[in-house]
């Protein structure tokens, strides 16, 4: 089935994001390795993305009219396969084998992954595929959308310009990007390191609708991606207001926390975090 | 004089008469459609045409994401600019084997008054390194229509290194192409002339020029530098016991490289390498760059005969 079979409450969606940040937190902790504070800032829009919006079959991942999914800031990949084996693509325990060696979870995304639709991780790189699959949709007169997330520190790279400007060309009314907006690169803050800003200004000037959300309110990310949905003619984009690190005390908001792994005491102190919020 | 073919007008009719057998073949051009001669399959195709602008970063990302439907991308842009899109290459195309036909036009030496930064003498050696990258160099006209055939019919990343300028025909239209399988053009016993692309039908003239001194050179031509055709370059260097390798390329890395790595592991032979020295080239005539460079066919048989005469005598 392509549907879910029951749809989610904006409630229960919140409670996998909740369960997405506690793998995530295990999975960096276990493997003394990986990207907290992006994966955390992502949890309600994937937990939206793959138990509301997108049109998939985890029996069947190379469904060809399924919708398709770029994770561009590929370093957020706990959170993004810990969203996939809730989904059902693979079994959970195969979350314990992240970054081990011969693991199906590579410490990037990697299509030979079951529910990875492209390989990222060398930063920038995720709208451009996007482009083409959304073109190829057109092209084989099929009627599924594309979903690419970007990094707000990401879009400092050339080539998602290039992109930008190209997709609005192309008029892609098929295409989402979905910007999560934390504000945190790896070495500093952005607006110290590069300045991003005026991000909305900058979509609009490259053609592409533009709305934005707060990319932790479930009900609010549903809620704009269904407006999108009827945006034609041209390319849309979700600036998703998020807090790097977010669920986490002492990640949140701070860039240390980027691509760090939990010390015990830290994992604990931010397991008990988990468990009681919300 | 013989017959010649620019490789990019083979490239283009070639485009052509595969989308009329191929309906997921499909092409993206970096604003080089004109020169590179892909403009024929806009004209002929232009559904399954996309002009992306100056942006090749953009246009492997695109190639990459369209061939995961199915569709099979060539990408159109000049062999210098083919570089500039490395990582995307390396991250969406060669790493998860997407099928996507990199082409790299106007390389070595040929683009003659563009100057050095035009100029691509390092393409085959960058391309090689990728693992899962086919890296493909046709020495004439002929090759490149039979190479870019193969390339369809194989499943995979592949790099297609082509010339702009006319160049002479060695093939005639029985020639049967396959990749990993480099081709015997002449038989000798006294030195192997190894070489590939736009080279090769120079050091078949070298073989000419040495035979008139009573020099009898073996010409293996090696169009696929990956995979290489080990047995063969074994084989020859078996035959001659000297090796001479000829590239209109920098001779770190590319045919010479390759040669060396195989005969050093599989036969250690004396070997020379004719190519670009390790330098940048300048903006000059083609045959004035061809002969301050060190390329041309009387290069070759000169590195020939003083290969044999340091090693025979």
């Amino acid at each position: 089935m392509a549907e879910m079979e029951e749809m989610l409450t904006v409630a229960e969606i919140q409670e996998v994001a909740d369960r997405l940040r506690r793998r995530t937190l295990d999975m960096v902790w276990r493997a003394q390795a990986g990207h907290p504070g992006g994966s955390f800032s992502l949890a309600e829009i994937l937990a939206c993305l793959y138990f509301r919006v997108l049109r998939i079959d985890p029996s069947r991942p190379d469904w060809p009219d399924r919708d398709r999914f770029v994770l561009s800031k590929g370093h957020a990949a706990p959170i993004y396969y810990a969203t996939l084996a809730e989904r059902g693509y693979f079994p959970p325990e195969a979350l314990d084998t992240y970054d081990e060696l011969n693991s199906i979870l590579q410490g990037h995304p990697d299509m030979h992954t079951p529910g990875v639709d492209m390989s990222s991780g060398s930063l920038g790189q995720g709208l451009s595929p996007g482009i083409g699959m959304a073109l190829g949709a057109r092209l084989r007169g099929k009627e599924f959308r594309v979903y690419v997330v970007l990094g707000d520190g990401e879009i400092q790279e050339g080539q998602v310009w290039e992109a930008a400007m190209a997709a609005s060309a192309y008029r892609l009314d098929n295409l989402v990007a979905i910007v999560d907006w934390n504000k945190i690169q790896l070495s500093d803050f952005i607006e110290k390191a590069m300045p991003v800003d005026p991000l909305p200004d900058k979509w609009r000037a490259f053609g592409w609708h533009v709305r934005e959300c707060d990319g932790h309110d479930v009900a609010a990310i549903l809620h704009a991606l269904e407006e999108l949905r009827q945006v034609r003619g041209r390319p849309t984009v979700l600036l998703a207001h998020t807090v790097k690190g977010k669920g986490v005390s002492f990640m949140e908001n701070n860039p240390a926390w980027h691509a760090k792994a939990p010390n015990e005491q830290e994992y604990l102190q931010a397991r008990t975090e988990l468990a009681v919020r919300r | 004089m013989p017959e010649q073919i620019a490789m990019r007008e083979a490239f283009g009719q070639t485009l052509v008469a595969l989308g009329k057998r191929v309906p997921d073949l499909v092409v993206l051009d970096a604003d080089v459609a004109p020169s590179t001669r892909a403009v024929l399959f806009a004209q002929a195709f232009p559904e399954r045409f996309f002009q992306v602008g100056i942006a090749e970063q953009n246009m492997i990302g695109m190639a990459a994401g369209l061939s995961t439907l199915g569709f099979i991308p060539f990408t159109s842009t000049f062999a210098c600019f083919a570089k500039r899109d490395l990582d995307q290459i390396r991250i969406t195309v060669a790493q998860p084997k997407n099928n996507v036909k990199v082409t790299g036009h106007y390389s070595g030496l040929l683009a003659g008054k563009t100057g050095k930064t035009h100029l691509s003498i390092q393409d085959l050696a960058i391309m090689r390194t990728m693992p899962n990258m086919t890296v493909i160099a046709p020495a004439d006209g002929v090759e490149v229509e039979k190479a870019m055939e193969a390339m369809v019919a194989v499943h995979g990343p592949a790099y297609l290194r082509l010339a702009r300028d006319p160049s002479p025909v060695i093939f005639d239209a029985s020639y049967r192409f396959e990749i990993g399988r480099a081709v015997t053009l002449r038989d000798g016993s006294d030195v192997a002339l190894i070489s590939t692309g736009i080279q090769t039908p120079r050091a078949v003239e070298a073989a000419g020029l040495l035979q008139a001194e009573g020099i009898n050179a073996l010409v293996l031509h090696v169009p696929t530098l990956k995979p290489l055709d080990v047995d063969a370059i074994v084989a020859a260097a078996e035959r001659t016991g000297l090796v001479v390798t000829a590239e209109e390329h920098s001779i770190l890395g590319g045919l010479g490289g390759a040669v060396a790595e195989v005969l050093s592991e599989h036969r250690p032979t004396p070997m020379a390498r004719v190519g670009v020295r390790d330098v940048y080239a300048e903006s000059a005539p083609n045959d004035a760059l061809l002969e301050k460079y060190g390329v041309t066919a009387r290069h070759v048989a000169q590195a020939a005969r003083s290969h044999l005469a340091k090693w025979r005598r």
